[in-house]
């Protein structure tokens, strides 16, 4: 899986602002390069949030395009990626509000929820639970339990846990607190611990059969 | 230390920014209680499977296809 490249030292220049400035300066293949680098967690987070592949096909398209377009606003005081998931952020809300036909879609929504927050099941794991699956199980039991979280605790566990953004990083993607930003990263990551232990925790020892009787 | 007030911290255990003496509080408190230690284990390996295994991978075509609109696209902007 890709990973983000860590953060420059203060004097070390990010590799994406000279990306960035060639394609100022009017080189289109430098931005193919940024748009490489960055496909897969842009298609990921759209995914996440329009849990639809088409839409988060247009919107990964919209927010390159848009991105691209509004280059001369990036200040660079911030990382070009996070800038460039906030636009993907944003671009991704609206299309779920086009399909919900207009109704206002925030990070907000449905976010009262505290089913799973607090832990109830205290069985331990089967040794690499993962592996008692094929790959295509394991895809639909991580897609179906991280789709029952609430879309606000959903893109900040992928942003900090997935993508490994900073709480501040994330807090400026999305527009939230750092204190919303932590409380919704442990509520999503204590109901997803529930969610998945129905089906990583260990199986209780096969009672022995009894001897048929000949 | 209680069970809530570790589950209150669990995040800053998870990401190993808790300070010395707070460690040793935790330690103890883990030493006697599996509850908070099976949630301690089990929210990291929740966080690991989903960091190693890509539920959403990017086909080809659609990331050919994204190439393919942005030479489009950004040049009749430029």
């Amino acid at each position: 899986m890709a990973t983000i490249q860590p953060i420059a030292g203060e004097n070390e220049q990010h590799p994406d602002v000279a990306l960035v400035e060639r394609v100022r300066a009017g080189d289109v293949a430098a931005y193919d390069t940024l748009v490489r680098k960055y496909e897969r967690q842009i298609f990921r987070i759209a995914q996440h949030i329009t849990q639809n592949r088409e839409d988060a096909e247009d919107v990964m398209q919209d927010a390159f395009v848009k991105a691209f377009e509004k280059l001369d606003q990036f200040q660079g005081n911030s990382k070009f990626y996070t800038w460039l998931v906030r636009i993907a952020v944003n671009e991704s809300l609206m299309r779920l509000r086009k399909r919900r036909t207009g109704r206002l879609v925030s990070m907000d929504d449905e976010i009262l929820t505290e089913e799973g927050s607090v832990p109830r099941d205290f069985a331990d794991w089967a040794p690499n639970p993962e592996q008692n699956y094929n790959r295509a199980e394991l895809a639909e039991i991580l897609k179906k339990t991280i789709q029952g979280l609430p879309p606000g605790f959903r893109v900040v566990f992928v942003l900090r846990d997935v993508d490994g953004l900073s709480t501040e990083e994330t807090a400026e993607t999305l527009g939230l607190s750092i204190p919303a930003v932590k409380s919704r990263l442990l509520r999503a990551r204590l109901q997803l611990r529930e969610r998945l232990s129905r089906y990583f925790k260990r199986k209780p020892a096969a009672k022995a059969t009894p001897a048929k009787r000949s | 230390m209680t069970c809530t007030e570790f589950l209150a911290m669990l995040d800053d255990v998870i990401d190993e920014s808790i300070a010395s003496q707070t460690r040793s509080e935790i330690e103890t408190h883990l030493r006697k209680c599996g509850h908070c230690e099976v949630v301690l284990n089990t929210t990291r390996q929740t966080i690991e499977i989903y960091r190693c295994h890509e539920i959403y991978e990017l086909p080809t075509s659609v990331s050919e296809r994204l190439h393919a609109a942005i030479r489009v696209r950004c040049k009749k902007v430029r």
